[in-house]
């Protein structure tokens, strides 16, 4: 979905969200309540500008505005795949960035992350990812990479791929298998402002990723591991 | 200590000349575990024994590993109780699967809790991976993201987490965000940390690019010695075993609360930096632009870096 049509239909015409290049800011008022929007657009590579961008509105928003409840908006093709970023410490960048937003959640700002068009690697793992939840619209699509690519990669058949990704959603592309995963909490259907509201209102603040995987059984192990070394003698 | 000899026997730690280098990046995991920490220290949670494999490669038909190809366990590191956990290179690249990476969330929720009395100085991470394993991307994503959140309530406890690098894959992906969670980074001068590896951006954007093959431009770009430069590493060290324990050492009271100061100070650091290439193309006269970065920093001898032995390069840093 294109940000501007989701801006209105959660905030009405008078949104108040400015996109400045591939970058989503501003504050918008929802229930009365002021919420800092943060994102992207345009499927855009997250290089060292746009994570510093990002974390740059999360710090500000943390300094000036405490407790402010904070949506991030999510449509990235993942990591810029630029020399240039790389030797600018890309990865320093983003981890900056989960950071800043990691520390909000700890100051007591709600974080919720939201695909609403493409999600990907390291363009969402210190977004959507690190926020207290992430949700997704049922159209948008979230993956770490196409099945070609990981058949070339990985050196394994993609037909074998292809059907593995239909009965085991860790292989394959889709929204759908990070709902299962626990990775994606859930999908705002239909009345998009009632699903923001909610999940204001009940997403968790602790991280029950592993278990929501479990129980949904997309995700069968990891909730279990962990427990195993936690009781290891 | 600088002679014109190899890496390798160049690197030899004053005071122990009797004392054969162990090549940390030719080390397995678990040597490099048993050499880093005390004597014997190392007790493994989840060993080999208990035979836990990634069921995603056995459909796949993947060889798999009884460990996920990471050593997860408790140990002592001069005489302090540590958590330790190191990757294994050689199997997947050190790839994060849904196995693997509950590990070392376990290990980390571990540190948090107290049942016996055995809250640790530090948890420390031997990290060697390429990130994600593709095998299992997407729980692998999930997982990296559970890892990084597990790492930041460690520290938010006061407990640093402490990274060593310098295994010959390197640390990228979801792994080089990890390491930079970190409250203390120490890399030997063959170690690499970054994102995307060179062979990506090859592919994705022509060898203009980068020239994946060009070992030297690599390491300008990725490597120990530009990372200290930079201050994306809190030591460098030479390709011992021996050296990376001592640094491991200092590391075990290297806490660094993570607060909003904390990070407005990261951010100047790094808009800064962004700035520092701004009008560089291909350098200030010589050198490429990983030249021109260190020399806008203020790095003395900025073309001679890639010459330089360790102990040359750490007194270089302006930082």
């Amino acid at each position: 979905m294109d940000w501007n049509t989701l801006a209105k239909a959660l905030f009405g015409a008078d949104h108040g969200i400015a996109q400045d290049g591939d970058f989503l800011h501003g504050s918008a008022t929802f229930d009365g309540q002021r919420l800092a929007i943060i994102g992207t657009t345009g499927h855009a590579p997250i290089g060292v500008d746009l994570a510093l961008a990002q974390a740059g509105k999360v710090l500000e928003t943390m300094a000036r505005h405490p407790g402010r409840p904070m949506l991030l908006l999510i449509d990235t093709q993942g990591q810029q795949l630029r020399r240039r970023d790389e030797l600018l410490g890309i990865n320093r960048a983003m981890a900056h960035l989960g950071m800043a937003i990691d520390l909000a959640r700890r100051r007591g700002h709600r974080v919720l992350g939201l695909v609403y068009d493409q999600a990907l690697s390291g363009g969402f793992i210190t977004s959507g990812l690190i926020a207290d939840a992430c949700d997704a619209l049922p159209e948008a699509e979230i993956r770490v990479m196409r099945i070609p690519a990981m058949a070339r990669v990985t050196k394994l058949p993609e037909a074998l791929l292809a059907s593995l990704s239909e009965s085991n959603p860790v292989f394959a592309p889709g929204v759908a298998n990070y709902v299962a995963m626990g990775g994606v909490r859930t999908l705002w259907r239909g009345d998009l402002a009632g699903a923001l509201r909610e999940a204001l209102a009940h997403a968790p603040v602790d991280d029950r990723r592993a278990l929501d995987g479990a129980a949904r059984g997309g995700r069968r192990l990891a909730a279990a591991v962990a427990q195993r070394v936690l009781d290891a003698a | 200590m600088s002679g014109p000899t190899s890496e390798l026997s160049s690197a030899q730690p004053q005071g122990a000349a009797l004392t054969p280098l162990l090549s940390y990046a030719e080390c397995s995991a678990r040597e490099r575990l048993a050499h880093l920490v005390d004597a014997g220290s190392f007790h493994e949670w989840l060993p080999p024994s208990e035979r836990l494999t990634s069921p995603h490669l056995a459909q796949l038909g993947v060889p798999s590993a009884f460990d996920d190809g990471i050593a997860i366990g408790r140990a002592r590191l001069a005489g302090r109780t540590v958590f330790v956990a190191a990757q294994e290179g050689a199997f997947m690249g050190g790839g994060v699967g849904e196995v693997h990476g509950a590990k070392l969330v376990g290990l980390l929720r571990r540190a948090l809790r107290d049942p016996h009395g055995e809250r640790p100085d530090a948890v420390v991470l031997l990290a060697e991976s390429g990130g994600v394993r593709l095998h299992e991307a997407n729980a692998g994503l999930i997982a990296v993201s559970e890892v990084m959140r597990a790492l930041l309530d460690v520290r938010a406890a006061g407990i640093p987490v402490v990274v060593l690098i310098g295994g010959a894959n390197g640390c990228f992906g979801g792994m080089g965000i990890v390491a930079r969670c970190a409250d203390h980074v120490v890399m030997s001068d063959i170690g690499r940390l970054a994102m995307s590896g060179p062979e990506v951006i090859e592919a994705s954007h022509g060898v203009e690019e980068f020239d994946a093959r060009d070992r030297a431009l690599v390491w300008r770009t990725t490597g120990g010695k530009h990372r200290w430069l930079c201050g994306d590493c809190d030591a460098l060290v030479d390709d011992d075993v021996a050296a990376f324990r001592a640094a491991a050492i200092v590391g075990l009271d290297a806490a660094r609360p993570v607060t909003r100061e904390l990070l407005e100070t990261e951010h100047a650091l790094l808009a800064a930096r962004a700035r520092l290439l701004d009008g560089a193309t291909h350098g200030d006269g010589d050198g490429d632009d990983a030249v021109a970065l260190w020399r806008r920093l203020g790095v003395g001898d900025a073309v001679r870096i890639s010459d330089l032995d360790v102990d040359a390069v750490r007194a270089l840093r302006t930082l």
